[in-house]
């Protein structure tokens, strides 16, 4: 197993070459969408490049939860509802989602995710 | 009217290569103000000729049962300027293909010199998923007998692409 050490930078090359950032800006406090400026399709390119860098498998849905967010059965009014949070903490153990349940807007949801997030997601794969 | 970026391929293997060659023409009117006196194959058409090589290559690999496009160009760069007489080879390659999306790198090199080279990412959406209708079918079939690529295409095992009956 990698030292976290050695999953983050393998990470921050993965997010310098899919999202055109420089290297001195992946920090594990950066947010994908708000620091970093990753769109949706941006995490498509993330998963390859994570798949390739670390030999693991990804499923659709898994790192970036598209499909809880468009579901009327986990949103309301715009906001993920209790059970959509439950949803998105059963499928995404390794992010923290805190501050995003003070105001689960799906919007919000976006600034939510960081780089630390996508270590601790590797961490759980190579554990798993 | 479509805009059709590549001639014909060379080299079609289904789901991991294919090279296709597109001259370059001071027929082509768009080289006439791209520059007077000067003409230059603008750069950004040029990769749309690689998404074009490679997109197809993708299309293929998935029976054409799903939109592929364009969605990201990951990384492009050239090293210098193609003029009319070029002959273009782009040399496609796919690196990952997943029922989302696929990831491929296309170099385009005139005579012996790499002229340029981009990884393109295209995504593969499903009829419903936000983006028309690419092609009809007859259109399709046309452009790709047009692509020479049931003359030349083949599969990994080495046997001749069979050309649809759509």
């Amino acid at each position: 197993m990698p030292s976290r050490e050695e999953i983050f930078d393998k990470v921050k090359s993965a997010l310098v070459d899919a999202l055109g950032v420089d290297e001195d800006d992946v920090t594990p406090g950066a947010t994908m969408v708000g620091d970093l400026g990753a769109e949706s399709i941006d995490f498509l390119d993330i998963v390859f490049r994570l798949e390739k860098a670390f030999n693991i498998k990804i499923s659709r849905g898994e790192l970036f939860p598209e499909d809880v967010l468009s579901s009327s059965e986990f949103v309301a009014d715009g906001k993920v509802t209790p059970a959509g949070i439950a949803a998105l903490k059963a499928r995404m153990p390794f992010a923290d989602l805190s501050k995003f349940e003070s105001n689960p807007s799906v919007q919000n949801f976006a600034n939510t995710l960081t780089v630390e997030d996508m270590v601790r997601y590797v961490q759980s794969k190579l554990a798993a | 009217m479509r805009w059709f970026w590549i001639d014909r391929y060379e080299e079609f293997i289904r789901g991991r290569h294919a090279t296709a060659v597109k001259n370059v023409s001071l027929a082509e009117e768009h080289l006439h103000d791209h520059f007077p006196g000067v003409a230059i194959m603008p750069n950004s058409l040029i990769v749309e000729g690689m998404a074009q090589a490679a997109g197809l290559l993708v299309a293929d690999a998935l029976d054409f049962n799903r939109r592929v496009v364009l969605a990201k160009v990951a990384a492009a760069e050239f090293f210098f300027d193609a003029v009319p007489g070029d002959t273009i080879r782009f040399k496609a390659e796919v690196l990952d293909l997943k029922p989302a999306g696929s990831l491929t790198k296309v170099t385009s090199t005139v005579g012996d010199r790499v002229q340029g080279q981009a990884e393109l990412f295209f995504a593969h959406l499903e009829p419903g998923e936000g983006v028309p209708k690419l092609f009809e079918t007859d259109e399709l079939l046309r452009w790709l007998d047009q692509m020479h690529i049931y003359e030349i295409g083949r599969d990994e095992a080495g046997n001749p692409l069979s050309r649809p009956d759509w």
